[in-house]
């Protein structure tokens, strides 16, 4: 077995002081064979950036290795002196991260950051580096590499620094890549991009790839095996095939049933119960005992050890002889349990032709010299009891749109009607009193919450201002909506910082739930979750929904939520809604090509062959300068002549389904 | 007679907050903890041993009253003095009362410059004349160091005596409170197994308690820092300077607060023209260099005292109203900095989702502004204050230099370096007045930068990392 | 950039107007010329005559803001306002009150206030960026720990401790320089070292502690993990990533007070005798000149604003991602 690139060997990292320590990295061992990619796949914090930031001694500065080797081409990297170990950083083994925006020296060129890399490892400077910069650069696909080797950072898209990024990594031929959620901070279009760049790449240099991630999908579309981590551990190792085949730990086959699908619409999602254990504690036993249906007594007693299981490692009791009570299957179909509850057919929302235009100022008086088109003429109407998702990606306008229905933006033109009255045209104290019947709830569970407010003041809010009851009842009120979101009683007297990242958005949704709105415009409320958290939120949205008959927006960039959870969806690019429908035609039989690339673009978890996706070119035009006809087609793949000169009209395909197209209204 | 100077009432209006906000902060731990943090730092809890010092004499100088007048025969009626005096007056009366001739070194008996003397027997001499009080106990010359040893030696062990009972009382209440025996909480802080970093504390207080008790023993007889140009102890002179230098440091930032909070808040948070017209007005206040606006205004107030001198009942009354309207003026020129982080603090907070949150609930500007801002721009207020403290204090000193700082006739230590200054030519030099104004200025600046550090280093969210 | 810069400077005039009309109010309306004259005067007893002479002779004796006796346009022009605060706006710093022209002692004594700031400066920087640096490299350590510590003492001396110290050491002690004087012409520099090195010793600690903050907190960032992945050494990681982007905010906060050194130091120049325009400036408000002292404040707030200009330009200048519009 002399083909492995690196082989890790029980190591350990600590981090913090001496007592308590926090037990980031505890005993992993794992190889990775030349040419593979190996993903290691685990939720946040649970140590599998800091795997990597250890093997390539860049830990900060509270971290420290406690004991294990690290091997590369026989050397232990972790004795190796620092003058040594800088040999192989970059040039051995390269590694790229997950923020490509601050990852980057804002202040030097994309080509002085390059020659750097090859300047260090190969001496080579002058033209020769110049030109080795530009073939890198053309390499990784960035577009005129002659023009953008001299631009700096902030000039370039994320996608393109991520590329940049990239080349930087690849500038040595490292024999082994650590991308630490190379895609995470890129939009899906984009991710498909660099996926595909990644993978090319490999294959064609032969080199070996580390792919840090919490995402099942991208694990689906590059990897070739999976480790999975938790806790600070890696608890199951397989091949690709075999893993989406057939996970074998608890875990990982919870983490399947967790993600929702369109498939899993009529029941509640898989929800692991509990949460990740502090990395502080000492623990004995198996780390996910606690949240193991299939715990047994000797899991709480003895650290499970790896057991080979069908071509790949599991470590768990359940497959080992001594214990296993009898073979066990892990995804099991589940029955649907309930159909679900359609909504009426009475209109709540009503939005028409809404427009948010920033005015960008120049010139010596500051005049407006343009606009910034961030929504461009929304239509979309959302009866009671219904989702509608608006999906797009970053910059699409979604949320703008959302902020201008519920007047927290004033919106430039259009009507906003909700239950009949136009809420552009209504007075602003009389908005103030009607702000009752629609909330709002954002991404970050982190900055919605006022940290210097109790959680009870927090609730009670909404109560307070529209003087809404007395004390008594406000204190009511409040243990009734923290058991409505399922948080303990006692949970109002502590402060927002105490909570996790799912019950912080708990309390969001108590908050907006407490003045008995209508309508609740969901901002991504669930992309700052990890995957089992996220089930959780979104059961709970759902079960509001059947049982106070809510409606909502759901703002998202995530189709399988949509899926889900929507009963309608309306597909955002550059402002304006280019195709609108119920979700099972939108999802299934996508009419628009950017709909029908954005769906391809989503890595999917099928097991089998790869599927072929279709690969959008480029990057978002900007909102203040779209492109003239339709705003999609200059990466368009279908485009025709009249693509570029007039933007279509909308094309109704059936009485609810409708795109924006060309292609579908016969070019007129 | 109590008497109440502007400036006794606004340190006590302070203190007075302060105190209101310990009450309010102990109920909120996001408060609470920061400063726990500050009580887990040796540096933090020996500096502030040594500030509350500074403070207690500050405070002492700052209650003020006329003291009777004994009058032969007139027992009945009550008599005051025209000026008034303060309680650290009172209980150094000695220092204030033994005023010498003229200069005269720390620890001496004679006076620094020759005196053409009337003997005894009718004869003329030059010589250095006898002090009258410094070391007027004397039999002979040699005596002299024999004698301060064995006064230090008395003051330092009376110092330590107090200082054990000190610390016997504290560990009583602090074993009592936390359910231990004293004799386990001396163990207990001693082996610095506390919370707070207890050990530290109470071995500055005790170094603090020796000199204290030093200085008061030797005092008594000597000057220990010498006399100065009129013959008044220097001592006494840099203790009264404390004061000057705590209100200087504080009452600047009292009166700058308000401002600087409610406009960098409004500023920021309203935008459109408020934020224009904030802006402007701290631009061009901010335009004019500092020293140049103190000066032009204190010498507008100069003048102003020069021709409305009648309406103050005294010179101390008169260099009070001066020393406010330097903090005034201090405050004016030092508001345009907080209020500019405040704004631009503000400005990112009105983005913030919370802020958002409360205006889709309804909730209505002003208290947005004081339920979600104002709590969470305190702890810039907080670090901004205990940081500009010690500049301030600085400050003090070189706007006396150049003569636009306190009354020439206020103890301050700017004004001891300033009439220090002008005897650099002499020779030998008199260093004595210069040096105890620098240490007692050096010692409190030092211990306020440490202290602050700390205090930021806690506050500050970005400096907070891993928990 | 054009555009940017003809706004700003647009800006600056209500600015100037505002500062004009504080130092106005603050001269004329707080005080009259009556009460400045009496105060001049000494005796709270003089009579008007003397009074009015004293006002006369420094062109006092003028209505505040409206001349009733005068026609037309001089109704506004023969007043105070028109002839001490307004003609500052054209540079016309008039005549001191004891009589010397502004606007001459101005050109003739910045040179020496030049000729102490500008050295201080720059070779002030270079100290701090240099000990910053090592600070910075040694973080963590106990030389990181020391070099704070040290940071922090050294600014809680007070300035006029490093003065008299100086002084008394290097001058009276060692006779290494003069104590204070000036000549004109190269024999300037020996007079210069004493107040060069303590400028420079007095900010030490300031400037050290800030620019360290500086570079922490850039080397905490993203790019630096890049840049040490890529293999680089440390140095190489401080000097061309580290110190390239803190020179950012070092450089603009410096350009800011660049235009404010022509002002130069007041504590310095006077006690080392500099005749420039700090020492100017304090002798002027000690002899309780205010014409010197308006002009003064008008002049700073002239540099100021420029300074702030210079700061935003320089942004562009150092800083790629900015562009003004």
């Amino acid at each position: 077995m002399t083909n492995n690139v690196l082989r890790i060997e029980d190591l350990r990292m600590y981090l913090g002081g001496a007592e308590m320590p926090v037990r980031a990295v505890d005993g992993i061992n794992l190889k990775i064979n030349e040419g593979e990619t190996l993903a290691l796949l685990g939720e946040s914090g649970c140590g599998k950036s800091m795997t990597a930031l250890s093997l390539m001694r860049l830990l900060p500065s509270s971290g420290r290795v406690k004991q294990g080797r690290v091997l590369y081409m026989g050397q232990d990297l972790l004795t190796l002196a620092e003058m040594d170990m800088r040999r192989i950083r970059g040039s051995g083994i390269s590694m790229i991260f997950q923020e490509p925006m601050t990852s980057l020296n804002a202040v030097l060129t994309v080509g002085e950051q390059i020659r750097e890399s090859l300047l260090t490892h190969q001496g080579v400077k002058g033209a020769g580096a110049r030109k080795q910069s530009v073939d890198l650069l053309r390499s990784v696909g960035i577009p005129s590499p002659e023009r953008r080797i001299d631009e700096y950072p902030h000039q370039l898209s994320g996608g393109m620094k991520q590329r940049v990024m990239i080349a930087i990594a690849l500038a040595n031929e490292p024999e082994l890549l650590i991308a630490d959620e190379p895609t995470t901070a890129v939009d899906v279009t984009i991710q498909a991009q660099v996926l595909a760049l990644i993978r090319r790449l490999q294959k064609e240099r032969g080199m070996a790839v580390l792919l840090i991630t919490h995402d099942l999908g991208v694990v689906s579309e590059v990897a070739d095996r999976v480790a999975v981590m938790y806790a600070g551990q890696i608890i199951e190792q397989a091949g690709r095939e075999s893993f989406f085949g057939d996970p074998k730990h608890p875990y990982s086959g919870k983490l399947f049933e967790s993600l929702p699908a369109l498939n899993k619409r009529d029941q509640p999602l898989y929800v692991i119960k509990g949460f990740v254990p502090s990395l502080r504690t000492d623990f004995k036993g198996c780390r996910f005992a606690s949240r193991c249906d299939y715990v047994m007594p000797v899991c709480r007693e003895k650290t499970p050890a790896m057991i080979n299981v069908d071509g790949g490692q599991v470590a768990c009791y359940l497959y080992s002889p001594d214990h296993a009570p009898e073979p066990v299957r892990l995804v099991e179909s589940v029955e649907p349990v309930s159909g679900r509850k359609m909504g009426s057919e009475e209109e709540l929302l009503d939005v028409t032709g809404l427009k948010v235009y920033f005015p960008i100022k120049a010139g010596v008086f500051k005049r407006t010299v343009g606009h910034v088109y961030a929504v461009d003429g929304v239509d979309i109407n959302i009866p009671t009891g219904r989702t509608l998702a608006l999906v797009g990606e970053s910059g699409s306008g979604k949320t703008t749109a959302g902020k201008g229905i519920l007047q927290l933006i004033a919106p430039t033109g259009g009507r906003v009607r909700f239950q009949g009255e136009d809420l552009t045209a209504v007075s602003a104290s009389s908005l103030r009193h009607r702000r009752t019947e629609f909330q709002i709830i954002f991404q970050d569970p982190f900055a919605s919450m006022n940290p210097r407010m109790l959680v009870r003041d927090i609730i009670a809010e909404g109560l307070r201002a529209q003087h809404i009851g007395g004390p008594d009842a406000r204190r009511r009120r409040v243990v009734e909506l923290l058991e409505m979101v399922g948080l303990q009683e006692d949970s109002a007297d502590r402060y927002p910082h105490e909570f996790s990242g799912g019950q912080r958005q708990r309390i969001c949704i108590a908050r907006a739930l407490a003045v008995r709105p209508k309508l609740i415009v969901c901002d991504e409320p669930t992309s700052a979750l990890d995957v089992s958290v996220q089930a959780q939120i979104l059961n709970l949205l759902r079960n509001l929904q059947d049982k106070l008959g809510l409606s909502y927006l759901f703002i998202t960039h995530n189709m399988s939520v949509v899926a889900y959870l929507a009963h309608e969806v309306a597909v955002m690019y550059l402002g304006r809604i280019v195709e609108q429908g119920p979700v099972e035609t939108v999802l299934t039989q996508p009419s628009h090509p950017y709909t029908k690339a954005l769906l391809s673009a989503v890595p999917t978890i099928e097991t089998g062959a790869q599927h072929s996706a279709i690969r959008l070119e480029g990057d978002m035009p900007s909102p203040s300068e779209p492109p003239k006809g339709c705003y999609f087609h200059p990466r368009c793949p279908e485009a025709i002549t009249v693509c570029r000169e007039r933007y279509p009209g909308r094309a109704s395909l059936n009485s609810s389904h409708s795109a924006s197209c060309h292609l579908l209204s016969g070019g007129d | 007679m109590f008497t109440l100077f502007w400036t006794d009432a606004l340190i006590f209006l302070l203190l007075i907050m302060v105190a209101l906000f310990t009450w309010y902060a102990r109920r909120k731990e996001h408060l609470r903890s920061p400063w726990r943090r500050v009580g887990r730092s040796r540096a933090a809890m020996s500096t502030m041993v040594i500030l509350l010092a500074y403070v207690a004499i500050g405070l002492l100088d700052s209650v003020h009253f006329r003291p009777t007048l004994d009058r032969d025969g007139e027992a009945k009626s009550l008599v005051y003095s025209n000026e008034a005096i303060s309680a650290f007056d009172w209980l150094a009366s000695d220092l204030m009362g033994r005023a010498e001739k003229t200069y005269s070194a720390p620890f001496a008996t004679h006076l620094y410059s020759k005196e053409t003397v009337q003997l005894p027997d009718g004869t003329q001499k030059r010589m250095y004349p006898k002090l009258e009080y410094g070391g007027a106990h004397l039999a002979g010359p040699g005596e002299k160091a024999g004698d301060i040893i064995a006064g230090s030696l008395r003051g330092g062990v009376k110092g330590l005596l107090v200082w054990i009972a000190a610390v016997a009382v504290f560990c009583t209440v602090w074993g009592r409170r936390h359910g231990r025996s004293p004799g386990r909480a001396v163990a207990l802080i001693t082996s610095n197994q506390t919370e707070f970093r207890w050990r530290a504390t109470l071995i500055t207080l005790g170094v603090l308690f020796v000199l204290m008790w030093i200085s008061t023993e030797l005092s008594a007889k000597y000057h220990v820092f010498g006399t100065d140009k009129v013959g008044e102890d220097v001592f006494y002179q840099t203790l009264k300077s404390i004061r000057t230098g705590l209100m200087i440091g504080t009452l600047t930032t009292l009166v700058m607060l308000p401002f600087a909070l409610i406009l960098g808040i409004m500023a920021g948070y309203l935008g459109g023209w408020i934020d224009d017209v904030i802006q402007y007005l701290y631009t061009t206040l901010n335009s004019i260099p500092g020293v140049l606006l103190i000066a032009a205004a204190i010498l507008m107030l100069q003048v102003y005292l020069n021709n409305n001198s009648e309406e103050f009942a005294s010179v101390a009354e008169r260099a009070d109203l001066r020393l406010l309207f330097l903090c005034l003026i201090l405050g004016i020129t030092s508001w345009t900095g907080l209020c500019r982080y405040l704004r631009a603090e503000s400005l990112k907070l009105r983005e913030i989702d919370y802020v958002e949150a409360a205006r889709s609930l309804g909730v209505g500007q002003p208290t947005i502004m004081f339920r979600h801002l104002l709590p969470n721009v305190m702890h810039i207020v907080l670090i901004t204050v205990v940081l500009d403290f010690s500049g301030l204090v600085l400050a003090e000193a070189i706007l006396s230099y150049v003569q636009i700082g306190v009354d020439p006739t206020m103890n301050s230590w700017g004004n001891m370096i300033n009439s220090a200054r002008l005897e650099m030519a002499r020779e030998p030099i008199v260093w004595w007045s210069l040096l105890a104004a620098f240490v007692f200025m050096f010692v409190l600046v030092l211990s306020a930068n440490l202290f602050s550090d700390t205090v930021r280093d806690a506050f500050d969210p970005r400096l907070r990392g891993v928990e | 950039m054009i555009a940017y810069i003809i706004r700003r400077v647009l800006y600056a005039i209500p600015i100037l107007i505002g500062v004009n009309l504080i130092t106005f109010v603050l001269f004329f309306v707080v005080n009259t010329p009556d009460n400045i004259a009496r105060s001049q005067l000494g005796d709270r007893r003089v009579t008007q005559e003397a009074v009015e002479n004293w006002k006369a002779e420094r062109g006092y004796n003028k209505p505040v803001v409206f001349n009733a006796d005068k026609q037309g346009l001089a109704r506004i022009t023969e007043t105070i306002f028109f002839e001490k605060s307004l003609k500052l706006f054209a540079f016309d710093f008039g005549r001191s009150d004891s009589g010397r022209d502004i606007g001459h002692d101005i050109s003739q004594r910045m040179w020496p206030s030049l000729a102490i700031a500008v050295p201080t400066l720059v070779v002030g920087m270079m100290v701090n960026i240099t000990f910053a640096m090592l600070i910075a490299f040694f973080r963590g350590t106990f030389l990181d720990f020391w070099g704070v510590v040290l940071c922090v003492i050294l600014l809680s001396i007070s300035p006029l401790f490093y003065i008299i110290g100086g002084q008394y050491v290097l001058s009276k002690l060692f006779h290494l320089v003069p104590i204070s004087g000036y000549d004109p012409g190269w024999e300037a520099i020996k007079f210069l070292i004493l107040p060069v090195i303590i400028g420079i010793i007095t900010g030490i600690g300031q400037g050290s502690r800030w620019y360290r903050t500086i570079f922490l907190e850039e080397i905490g960032k993203d790019y630096v993990r890049t840049a040490r992945a890529k293999g680089l050494s440390e140095p190489r990681v401080l000097f061309r990533h580290v110190l390239k982007n803190a020179l950012i905010p070092i450089l603009t906060g410096v350009v800011v007070i660049l235009p404010l050194l022509f002002m130069g130091s007041l504590i310095m120049e006077s006690f080392f005798g500099i005749p420039g325009l700090g020492s100017y400036t304090i002798e002027a408000i000690q002899r309780q000149d205010f014409a010197i002292v308006r002009a003064m404040v008008f002049l700073g707030s002239v540099l100021y604003i420029l300074g702030l200009l210079l700061t935003d330009i320089s942004y562009t200048v150092v800083d790629p991602r900015v562009r003004l519009g």
